[in-house]
């Protein structure tokens, strides 16, 4: 299982990836192994506010409907179009191509809340 | 992400489940196991859609040794003069569909229904011998239906469960009768549809019965629960130039759906009856009396409040599932049963009980999912239909 070492991560299996003012997100290879074959992804709509854990999108397999959560408070400032006509991106590239949305961060802070790499593989075992 | 936490806490409930001689072979095939009906199971071994396409273009196995199996069986001595047998008799006042019509070797798809009609399970009986009936239920009732014929049964008969002894596998795909004459030998002739056989395979006995689950052709096939892990290797191993794949309970549920088969506890329950779910050709309203029968009378004679449809989603976007709402012109007419994204169609489908006025091929419904509505129109069965060769 691939687990970035520059990129952070929340107990929830979300990647977090920061960029300046804002953070990318995504889901871990972890949890696309585990919903395998992604069929269809619900998008944040932009300029939503959002708080920390908050249900933000839907990643749904053929078996079931996975929330994702805001890892911290911010507004969506991108959604990946590209998930629309090819979810499939998620199982192929977790930490790629296959990224969820952007959020614009309030508070640089919230970050330390969340797991680095190796906090996050103790966490999946 | 909810889910991928959920499943995680299954590993914790994992000890109150119980495993099928196979599970050691599930989990060195990389399986994820899940909890279903009391067993811990396959749910997929690489993925439900790779495992659906194996089954539609080759052959795809099975592990379906949760599932249960009873003999009813009377003493030869207490075959009627010129009547059926008090087996026949009996299972006739239990089950809806006429088991006079099965010569020996024979089965059918039936329900065991309780005194207000409706399901308590969907199973298949074979006549085994002409006093002796095998009787295949569903894992999540097999308990539950014991008991109800236990409590039911007639003196002079016995009732068995043999649901311990057995593991069973079920081959299903195009590629089945190669698989087959691979592993009981090429002269060795299959059984006709939804006929059974006791054949050899390296010195044991087991069954083959020719049924599925999924729309192939395909085989049922019970063995000692001893012998299990002997079975499913060699049919890995046979199968293994044919293209097959193990597959999981995710992949059986998507081929099912797309045949518009039910499942027991979504699609069939206690407060539904076979007429209510379309399921009428199983059962003989010509019979004198079973169990049920006032109740599935009534609902003939007055049409049911709601029945259960097939229907396909009018455009590519979330795929239905169990529970979302339906509505017709703003007004809610029902719920969703069954539903997932097609594989063979890539395309949203399912099931849905709906008020009996617009349970018509063609009518135009909505599902409504995650508080927004998306068209879907009611369809005919089956839901996939093989492309012509």
């Amino acid at each position: 299982m691939i687990i970035p070492n520059d990129l952070l991560y929340t107990e929830s299996h979300e990647w977090i990836k920061r960029e300046g003012e804002n953070i990318r997100v995504g889901i871990t290879d972890h949890a696309q192994s585990e919903l395998t074959d992604v069929v269809y992804v619900e998008l944040p709509k932009l300029e939503r506010q959002v708080n920390a854990k908050e249900p933000i999108a839907v990643v749904e397999s053929v078996k079931a409907a996975s929330d994702i959560y805001a890892p911290v408070k911010g507004t969506v400032v991108e959604a990946n179009k590209a998930l629309e006509a090819d979810p499939g991106l998620i199982n192929r590239e977790p930490y790629g191509q296959g990224w969820i949305f952007v959020l614009k961060i309030e508070n640089a802070d919230d970050l330390k809340n969340l797991k680095d790499a190796s906090a996050y593989k103790t966490q999946i075992g | 992400l909810r889910k991928v936490t959920l499943s995680l806490v299954s590993v914790v409930t994992e000890a109150a489940a119980r495993k099928t001689p196979l599970y050691d072979e599930h989990v060195r095939l990389g399986a994820k196991m899940v909890p279903f009906a009391g067993w811990l199971m396959p749910v997929q071994y690489t993925s439900i859609v790779e495992e659906h396409q194996a089954v539609r273009n080759n052959v795809g196995v099975f592990d379906i040794s949760h599932m249960g199996q009873f003999i009813v069986a009377a003493p030869p001595s207490s075959q009627k003069i010129g009547g059926e047998g008090a087996a026949a008799t009996w299972l006739n006042r239990m089950l809806t569909n006429n088991v006079d019509k099965l010569d020996v070797s024979m089965g059918q798809y039936t329900f065991l229904l309780n005194d207000r009609g409706g399901i308590i399970d969907d199973l298949i009986v074979y006549r085994i011998d002409e006093q002796k009936y095998l009787l295949v239920v569903n894992a999540a009732r097999a308990d539950e239906d014991f008991a109800w014929l236990q409590n039911h049964l007639e003196e002079s008969l016995s009732l068995t469960s043999r649901s311990a002894d057995f593991g069973a596998a079920a081959i299903q795909g195009p590629q089945t009768m190669a698989l087959f004459h691979a592993l009981f030998g090429k002269d060795i002739e299959l059984p006709a549809r939804n006929h059974i056989a006791d054949l050899s395979f390296n010195g044991t006995n087991v069954s083959v019965a020719r049924t599925g689950y999924t729309g192939e052709d395909g085989i049922e096939v019970f063995f000692p629960a001893n012998d299990a892990v002997k079975f499913w290797s060699a049919l890995l191993e046979r199968g293994k130039p044919l293209g097959i794949k193990p597959c999981g309970l995710g992949a059986r549920d998507t081929l099912r759906l797309e045949m518009c088969y039910p499942l027991n506890g979504s699609d069939l329950s206690p407060e539904r009856n076979p007429i209510e779910a379309g399921l009428g050709f199983f059962v003989d309203l010509g019979k004198p009396d079973f169990v049920g029968r006032d109740a599935l009378l009534k609902t003939k004679e007055f049409g049911p409040l709601e029945r259960l449809v097939p229907f396909r989603m009018k455009e590519k976007g979330p795929p239905p599932r169990p529970h979302y709402a339906v509505f017709r012109n703003g007004e809610r007419i029902g719920e969703v049963t069954s539903g997932t994204v097609s594989p063979s169609l890539n395309w949203g489908i399912g099931m849905a009980y709906v008020s009996s006025a617009h349970a018509k091929i063609g009518a135009e419904i909505d599902i409504e999912i995650r508080g927004q509505k998306f068209s879907a129109t009611v369809e005919k069965k089956p839901l996939y239909k093989k492309p012509a060769p």
